[in-house]
């Protein structure tokens, strides 16, 4: 009965959500306060229906109720009770309910957060998410029900994918969806300014917070899937260009290019209808992303079902939100182009590199995920491009992104000076030769391939130091009080990150040491001033599965450094194997141990043992990243009324169609 | 023509290759795409082992005797999947299971197989990509049957399930076993 309940909830935020998109939209195009006050209250009530369908089904994972096809296709009676919570979004359906919570959570903090916006701009803003919110509903009641019947009732369920079993699975997909999903609210404030064609420049001053935020969410969302695939998946990488991947990562890109677009539009109004393009387009790569992962066209050769019918059902929806929003953009569009002009010397120069970079790279990547089906398109085969492809055309689009970064803050707006700039920055070149000093020492001497670890420390010493003589100029130049705002410190938390995220890359991967070894009990393996000893494998049980645990005590000279346990493990319902490896975590380095398989009679394994010095960076990077958006989006003067009117560039720019607008 | 269009069309096309997909996707199975090697000898090559690049081993040696080609790859996510039904149902087949490495830094392919275990007989390196070229594959994993004469007489694109070893696999194998007797 309970599980009926859940659909009944479902069906009636469908319901909701259609008329939170059609009725204030309809209200604000007519200027019918009646109309658009329906907004707020459709938002409220849709939320708590698929809040009671999310609860609904969450509830049945934890009682266990293997009627319902979902609870018994990804959970069993001996699952921990902590993964029956998570388990509601192991797999399709759940994913999705998550992903229209999600949505919900950022549609309420929209309504509740903008009091102070004109009401018929709201109304669209919010009429937007509606559609969108529709759009999911409906295609989770026509295809992918997770309160589906399984009668007569299976005896026990099947097992959540083991290698979902994780605490890092816990986390990184609400952590990803906040992310995808929040790059909405910027999609809803743009084609809602696209629809009303009151495009001044405050928009996207009340844009620019949520963007920062729905960013900052991705970004952690990736560093946890990053993070998750290095302990989880297997043998140390950390990035995999998988096409699962990538459909996180495009939006991420075209999200970063979003956030230097709009401090563009915000502060200059340069960039106007670039910037309203990113908008649709970084929230266009969230739901192709979708429905990359979800239909089942590029995955299909790698063990997910193909669905023709919810491949179909999205591609339809895609082409409506973003068919729908691109011939917008070009029928309104060209009304709000203009802005100030700038110099070729300028702070925006260099953000126009920095969108061109970024928003190519977007492309680059898009353009390798979907390669296998052009492929087949022409009849060539389905042709894969591998990390070769993507890690070259990467590298090479950042490499002016990382040269050019430090320039950016000391380079006005309008007409600045790259000689003065450059003036700044020199102490930091002057630190550059002590980078292969450094370098070496980190290779222990070893200069043999010392090229990339050298390019690696010297990169981020250059964005790093960079950013530092930045922050000290201001401490130097500007009063008390006008030094650091939230904004001004959450870029330099940012760009800080990026420095060490570079570090991290760019060492690991020039310094690594991975050994394979057959090790019997009591022999051991070193590497450079750390010994590895193994002491045997024994047999371990876990709640659903069984393992076979190796020992290795890691010792430098006589002191044990760590003890570490990986195992081998064996889930009782499906028998698939499943490595988990053991860390010994530092800033400086992880220690990396893992079991392969058993060699000869004498209780010997083949061992795989490594040591990655700053492998870590790369999350305390991505981590320093999340925080400079959050920060960023934390100044007050975003939540500021606009002073006055806000300045339009042409008469154009202020034809309000709506009534109420009028009294901001 | 008006450049603001231009997002639009480029969507379009975008939008006419998933569309695409769909309909392949939908009228092909995709794990069983017609090789037009099937029936036809399978190419000539010979490559370097992968534990001694010193050796070689190609359709010369190979000749004689059915054996079951394995083009798989540390960077592919799937192959992953695949390779503990490999470990597990690798011996059931009774013939040669030849691996065959693609485009993989040795070492990397080494350090996969220490860890998931080396169900192969032989493992072939092709690092440049050459000899799959001609073999026609099109991504990692992908499977090749070929008969004791060097004819290709099966091929399965993704990863190999028990099932598709108990309804596709063992039945042929068995016929080429019988056939040779």
């Amino acid at each position: 009965m309970i599980p009926e309940l859940g659909q009944f909830a479902l069906i009636l935020a469908l319901l909701l959500s259609a008329v939170q998109c059609v009725l204030p939209i309809l209200g604000a195009h007519l200027g019918n306060r009646a109309l658009i006050a329906v907004a707020r209250p459709a938002v409220a009530g849709q939320a708590v229906f698929v809040g009671l369908a999310f609860a609904i089904l969450t509830f049945a994972f934890v009682t266990q109720d293997f009627s319902v096809a979902y609870v018994a296709q990804n959970s069993n009676s001996v699952l921990p009770w902590y993964y029956r919570f998570t388990a509601v979004w192991g797999a399709h359906e759940g994913s999705m309910l998550l992903w229209v919570l999600v949505l919900n959570l950022w549609t309420v903090a929209v309504a509740a957060f903008s009091r102070r916006l004109p009401d018929d701009f709201i109304a669209r803003v919010l009429g937007v998410l509606g559609f969108i919110s529709f759009g999911f509903l409906l295609f989770m009641v026509l295809t992918s029900n997770p309160f589906l019947r399984e009668l007569p009732m299976p005896a026990d369920g099947n097992d959540l994918n083991p290698v979902l079993q994780d605490p890092g699975m816990i986390v990184h997909p609400p952590m990803l969806y906040m992310g995808f999903v929040g790059f909405s609210v910027a999609f809803a404030f743009a084609i809602a300014a696209l629809l009303g064609g009151n495009l001044d420049v405050a928009w996207v001053r009340w844009a620019r917070p949520w963007t920062n935020v729905a960013w900052s969410f991705l970004t952690l969302g990736i560093a946890l899937g990053s993070w998750w695939a290095y302990y989880e998946l297997g043998w140390g990488g950390w990035w995999f260009w998988d096409p699962v991947e990538n459909s996180s990562f495009m939006p991420w890109l075209v999200g970063t290019a979003l956030i230097h677009s709009q401090a563009v539009t915000e502060k200059r109004g340069s960039f106007r209808a670039w910037t309203l393009l990113l908008a649709i387009f970084a929230f266009s790569l969230s739901l192709l992303g979708t429905f990359l992962v979800r239909s089942g066209v590029l995955t299909s050769v790698h063990s997910f079902a193909a669905d023709p019918k919810r491949g179909l059902f999205i591609l339809s929806f895609l082409a409506i939100v973003i068919g729908g929003s691109l011939l917008l953009y070009a029928l309104r569009a060209p009304k709000v182009a203009g802005g100030e002009p700038f110099a070729a010397a300028s702070r925006e120069t260099l953000l126009l590199v920095n969108n061109l970079m970024f928003t190519v790279a977007a492309a680059m990547v898009l353009l390798g995920t979907l390669f296998p089906m052009i492929g087949d398109a022409f009849d060539l085969g389905r042709i894969s491009v591998g990390p070769p492809y993507f890690g070259f055309m990467f590298v090479l689009l950042m490499l002016p992104v990382v040269l050019l970064l430090p320039f950016g803050p000391f380079v006005k707006w309008r007409s600045g000076d790259f000689k003065a700039a450059f003036r700044h920055l020199r102490p930091a070149l002057y630190v550059l030769p002590f980078a292969l000093l450094l370098a070496a020492w980190l290779r222990g001497g070893d200069l043999s391939a010392w090229g990339r670890a050298y390019w690696g420390v010297a990169a981020s010493l250059w964005v790093g130091l960079g950013i530092v003589l930045y922050a000290l100029h201001r401490w130097r130049t500007l009063p008390r009080g006008r030094r650091y705002t939230p904004e001004m410190l959450g870029m330099i938390c940012a760009h800080f990150g990026v420095a060490l995220f570079l570090a991290g890359v760019l060492v690991v991967e020039a310094t690594s040491v991975e050994k394979d070894v057959r090790l019997a009990p009591n022999q051991s393996v070193t590497i450079g001033t750390l010994a590895f000893r193994f002491d045997g494998v024994k047999e371990a049980q876990g709640p659903n599965f069984r393992a076979q645990q190796g020992t290795v005590s890691v010792l430098e000279g006589d002191r044990v450094v760590a003890t570490l346990q990986p195992q081998k493990r064996v889930y009782a319902r499906n028998q698939q194997p499943q490595t988990e490896s053991a860390i010994d975590p530092g800033l400086f380095r992880d220690i990396y141990v893992a079991l392969g398989e058993p060699v000869g009679d004498d209780g010997a394994w083949a061992v795989r043992v490594y040591v990655k010095p700053f492998v870590r960076w790369i999350w305390l990077g991505a981590l320093f990243m999340m925080f400079g958006g959050l920060l960023a989006a934390a100044d007050r003067r975003f939540r500021r009324l606009p002073e006055g009117a806000p300045a339009p560039a042409d008469a154009n720019t202020t034809t309000a169609t709506g009534v109420a607008g009028a009294t901001a | 023509m008006n450049a603001r269009l231009l997002p639009l069309a480029g969507f379009l096309l975008v939008l006419a290759l998933l569309g695409f997909g769909i309909w392949w996707s939908g009228t092909h199975d995709l794990r069983e795409v017609p090789s037009p090697l099937i029936g036809k000898p399978a190419p000539t090559f010979s490559l370097p082992l992968l534990d001694d690049p010193s050796k070689s081993l190609g359709s010369k040696e190979l000749a004689g005797k059915p054996y079951l080609l394995n083009v798989f790859a540390s960077w592919c996510v799937a192959c992953r999947d695949e390779h503990p039904i490999l470990m597990r149902e690798g011996k059931r087949l009774g013939i040669r299971l030849v691996g065959f490495n693609y485009k993989d830094p040795a070492d990397d392919a080494r350090r996969w197989l220490a860890q998931y275990g080396d169900p192969y007989d032989d493992i072939v390196a092709d690092l440049p990509g050459d000899v799959a070229i001609d073999f026609g594959v099109t991504g990692a994993p992908e499977t090749f049957l070929v008969d004791a004469d060097g004819i290709v007489r099966y091929k399965y694109i993704s990863p190999i399930t028990p099932q598709v070893i108990a309804t596709e696999l063992l039945p042929r194998i068995a016929k080429l076993q019988q056939g040779a007797k």
